[in-house]
């Protein structure tokens, strides 16, 4: 195993087209991707926002998470034998795998959208009904924007989680970058295999690297603390002993609770109450 | 049923093998998080470069992984070695942040009554803040053990043998009976881990009962 192989597979142009070649492996490997995300997005987002929103039915939320329990492995196999041979066409690979990624990809969105709609605090609310808008008018224009940031980090992991899993699905058939290495592993062609999983990772860590990017890009700035960022620097110049966290261990915040629950500890309440929900997963980059 | 019985000695085996997988890490991955969280909470600088770094380790899927740290630690493809190290790089990637958070929730005031008796940095981290983050510390720990229990089962695709195997090998003898058996049986596993994390959490912080009593 050495690089020079490595680099002599990914310059073999044999490795680069048709059916197996790198790009068709990863344009499937995109359309399954999008293909789960866009159907687990249209099941996840209206039902947590009607859970965050109305507050009933919380147990689907952590009854969802619970079911993260299951082992991936054990699920693709076992909806593969099922569904499988009860579809008659060419799909018979397809749709179980595509239908464990949609059922692995639904809890993180859930509970992303759900909790985000669950932080908005009630005051913006009863202030944004105060000023005359409309139930839609609350829901798009005041508790959307607020959910975005807890909303966007449950797509994060559901993309990681549905790149992952579409990886090991070739092991039940499914087609994609997974078959580099299920193939590989068959024949014994171990630098197909580590070749694959180079281009998996890279794919991963491109897709979350656009993720986090779009983060950035959609987050109204009042919410992700650029705006308050920008005040306390400008604070912070004019009185240089002003900036809370500047150490960690002797900071004086008057609210240290709320600053850890933001995290960084250099915004204010608003993300405060806007990124309570899942701290694990926020703040990568 | 039947089947689960005639193999018990089996699956206990392979249960053993499983814990031993994603166990090890768990604890290798809370050794290692505990200093790097510790950094990531003193230090504001450290703690975006700390958490950038193991959240794209965490990243890389995990049959990547499995498959792609052989050639980098020069291990067999084969070796259980390669599952501890996949696992516990997870574990870390995961109870960093944790750890962190966990130190930043200590109340201000308590720590500067801690100051105030004369505690220095380090005895102050192990007898005032860490006892206090265990709540956040094992609730982070519960995340990752059920995941590793999860992700392990994975290796069971390149030969690992643990609980995975009855996956495999029942959906490559087309008998259903043994792939749910090995599911029951990675959720019962997940299960243990997760009450066993919860036991020694409380023990560790009895203050939170007296309170609630």
């Amino acid at each position: 195993m050495s690089l020079a192989k490595i680099f002599g597979w990914f310059t073999d142009p044999a490795n680069w087209q048709g059916a197996d070649g790198v790009p068709h492996r990863v344009l499937e490997h995109l359309l399954y991707t999008g293909l789960t995300l866009l159907v687990a997005l249209v099941v996840a987002v209206p039902l947590g926002a009607w859970v965050g929103h109305s507050g009933r039915l919380r147990w689907l939320v952590t009854g969802a998470n619970a079911a993260r329990a299951v082992p991936t492995l054990g699920l693709l196999f076992a909806v593969s034998m099922f569904v499988g041979p009860l579809i008659q066409s060419d799909l018979a690979f397809v749709i179980p795998s595509i239908t464990v990624l949609v059922l692995l990809a639904i809890p993180p969105l859930l509970s992303g959208t759900y909790a985000g709609i669950d932080s908005v605090e009630p005051a913006a609310r009863d202030a944004a009904r105060g000023m005359g808008m409309t139930g839609w008018q609350v829901l798009t224009k005041v508790e959307a924007p607020c959910a975005l940031p807890l909303f966007l980090s449950g797509l994060r992991s559901a993309t990681l989680q549905v790149i992952a899993t579409a990886t090991i699905a070739a092991s039940v058939s499914l087609g994609g970058l997974g078959r580099y290495l299920i193939d590989g592993l068959a024949s014994r062609d171990y630098v197909q295999m580590v070749c694959g999983s180079i281009l998996v990772a890279a794919l991963a860590l491109v897709a979350d690297g656009l993720l986090a990017l779009l983060e950035k890009r959609a987050v109204s700035p009042g919410i992700s603390g650029r705006a308050t960022r920008v005040a306390r620097s400008r604070a912070r110049n004019s009185d240089p002993h002003s900036e809370p966290d500047s150490d960690g261990a002797d900071r004086s915040d008057p609210d240290p609770r709320q600053a850890a629950l933001v995290g960084s500890g250099t915004t204010g309440p608003v993300q405060a109450t806007a990124t309570t929900g899942t701290p694990s997963e926020r703040d990568r980059t | 049923m039947t089947w689960a019985l005639d193999h018990i000695g089996d699956i206990m085996f392979r249960a053993g093998q499983h814990a031993w997988l994603a166990g090890l890490p768990l604890v290798l991955g809370l050794v290692i998080a505990l200093p790097l969280g510790w950094l990531a909470a003193r230090r504001p600088r450290l703690r975006a470069l700390l958490l950038t770094t193991t959240g794209l380790l965490y990243t890389i899927p995990s049959l990547a992984l499995f498959i792609l740290l052989p050639p980098l630690l020069g291990t067999k493809i084969l070796d259980p070695v390669n599952v501890i190290v996949a696992m516990t790089v997870y574990t870390v990637a995961l109870l960093t942040r944790t750890v962190a958070d966990g130190l930043f929730s200590v109340d201000g005031s308590t720590q500067q009554a801690a100051i105030a008796m004369g505690y220095g940095s380090f005895a102050r981290f192990r007898a005032v803040d860490l006892p206090l983050a265990v709540p956040v510390i094992a609730a982070g720990l519960r995340v990752a053990a059920v995941s590793n229990v999860s992700i392990v089962s994975v290796s069971s695709l390149i030969g690992i043998s643990q609980l995975g195997y009855f996956l495999t090998d029942g959906y490559a003898r087309s008998f259903p009976t043994e792939v749910w058996v090995g599911i029951v049986a990675c959720l019962l596993l997940a299960l243990v881990f997760d009450l066993v994390i919860q036991v020694v959490s409380r023990v560790l912080t009895p203050w939170t009962r007296t309170v609630a009593a």
